[in-house]
C-alpha cells in the first residue's frame, strides 16, 4: 500500500482529490474552499492598522488557519515519508532545455534548489522571486478576491461569471509572466 | 468555554465578505476552538495530495505555461468537474453540513479586480511557481525558504486593504 502511495500520482487521481476537498468542506462545516483568505484574517487579527477592509470578526474564520497549518504538515509528511528518495521529478524536456538555458541547473526537487534557497534571500534573485513573487500573489489574489482554489475551483465549480474570468486573467498573467518577464529577469539576474 | 462571544454587526459581516469567495457562513463558530481539528485534518490530506501530485513543483507550472505538458491542465480539469458536479449534487438533494446547518452559496459580483487583480496575481504565480495553497505545502514539505514568500504575500494583502478604496473595482 504504501509503495502504491509512494510513486507520483496520476493527474486524474490527484485532481479528484483536489476536487473532493469542496464537497468536504461544505459538509463538515458549511465552510467555503479557499486559501488566500489566510493572508487576510492574519492582517486583520494582527495589524489591521486603521483599515476599513480588516475591521471584521477575524475569529469566525479561525478554520481557515487550522486548514492551511494542516496543509503545511501535510507537506511535510508526504515529502518525508510518502516519496521515494532520489527519485527525478519529471519535467518535460522542452521546459528542461528553456529552462537550462536560463541558467537553471538543479532539477532533483520539485522547486529548483539554485534558486529557493536561504543563500539568496538577500541577492536580486531573493528579492524577486520570493519577496516580489510574495507581494504579486498577496495584493493580486485579493484584488481579484479568491486564488485558484477560491476562484479556479470553488468559484467554477459553482458556476460563477466572477470565477470564469478571474480564471482566465490568472492565466493570461502567468503565461506573460512565464514567456516574456521570466525570460527577462533570468537575464538580469546573471 | 467559547471561544467568540462576539455578536457580529450587519457591517463586519458585509466588510468579512468583500472580495473573498472563501468564507465561513456556519452559525456554530462559537463553539470549541478543538472543532477546528477537523479542517486541519482536511489540509493534512489536502498537503499530501499537493506534494504527490506535484502542484508545489515550479517546474510543473513552467510546463502549464510554456504548453509543453498537459499534467497540470488535467489536474485543475479534473478538480473543476468532481468540484461542480460535487456543488450541483449537494444543491440539488439539499444536503446538510454534519451539524444539520443548511449549506448555502453566495454568487460573487463580477469587478474590474477580476481582471486587473486576477493579472498580477498570474505574474505571481509563474513567479513563485505557487498559488497560495502550495505555498503552504512547499514550506511544509522543506523549502523553509517560502516562509519569506508567505511574509510577502501577507504584506501584499496588507498593501492591498490600505489602498482598496483608491483602485478602480
Amino acid at each position: 500500500m504504501l509503495e502504491f502511495i509512494k510513486q507520483p500520482w496520476h493527474w486524474a487521481v490527484s485532481g479528484t482529490l483536489i476536487g473532493l476537498i469542496v464537497p468536504l468542506l461544505l459538509i463538515l462545516g458549511n465552510k467555503k474552499f479557499g486559501i488566500s483568505s489566510s493572508f487576510r484574517h492574519i492582517c486583520a487579527a494582527c495589524f489591521p492598522g486603521d483599515i476599513k477592509f480588516f475591521k471584521y470578526d477575524w475569529k469566525k474564520e479561525v478554520w481557515n488557519w487550522f486548514f492551511v497549518g494542516g496543509i503545511v504538515i501535510g507537506g511535510f509528511i508526504a515529502a518525508n515519508f510518502l516519496s521515494n528518495p532520489g527519485e527525478l521529478i519529471q519535467v518535460a524536456p522542452e521546459t528542461v532545455e528553456t529552462l537550462k538555458g536560463y541558467g537553471i541547473k538543479d532539477f532533483t526537487s520539485l522547486l529548483p534548489a539554485d534558486l529557493f534557497n536561504w543563500g539568496n534571500l538577500f541577492t536580486l534573485k531573493g528579492l524577486i522571486f520570493f519577496v516580489i513573487g510574495g507581494l504579486l500573489i498577496g495584493f493580486g489574489t485579493r484584488y481579484a478576491g479568491g486564488c485558484t482554489s477560491g476562484h479556479s475551483i470553488m468559484g467554477l465549480a459553482n458556476l460563477q461569471k466572477a470565477s470564469l474570468v478571474a480564471t482566465i486573467f490568472f492565466m493570461a498573467g502567468g503565461f506573460i509572466s512565464a514567456n516574456i518577464l521570466i525570460p527577462l529577469i533570468f537575464k538580469l539576474i546573471q | 468555554m467559547s471561544f467568540n462571544d462576539h455578536v457580529e454587526t450587519a457591517e463586519e459581516i458585509r466588510i468579512r465578505h468583500e472580495d473573498t469567495l472563501c468564507t465561513n457562513e456556519s452559525k456554530l463558530v462559537s463553539s470549541l476552538w478543538w472543532y477546528n481539528l477537523k479542517y486541519t485534518l482536511v489540509g493534512i490530506i489536502f498537503g499530501i495530495v499537493f506534494v504527490k501530485a506535484e502542484i508545489i513543483s515550479w517546474f510543473r507550472i513552467q510546463e502549464m505555461f510554456q504548453l509543453t505538458s498537459f499534467f497540470m491542465y488535467g489536474v485543475i480539469g479534473t478538480a473543476v468537474v468532481v468540484g461542480a458536479i460535487s456543488v450541483f449534487t449537494v444543491k440539488k438533494l439539499g444536503l446538510k453540513s454534519i451539524y444539520g446547518e443548511t449549506i448555502t452559496f453566495e454568487d460573487k459580483k463580477l469587478n474590474k479586480g477580476q481582471i486587473y487583480g486576477a493579472l498580477i496575481f498570474g505574474i505571481g504565480w509563474a513567479i513563485t511557481g505557487a498559488c497560495p495553497g502550495p505555498l503552504f505545502a512547499q514550506l511544509g514539505s522543506g523549502f523553509t525558504v517560502v516562509i519569506v514568500t508567505i511574509i510577502s504575500a501577507i504584506t501584499g494583502t496588507w498593501i492591498y486593504g490600505k489602498f482598496r478604496e483608491k483602485l478602480p473595482h
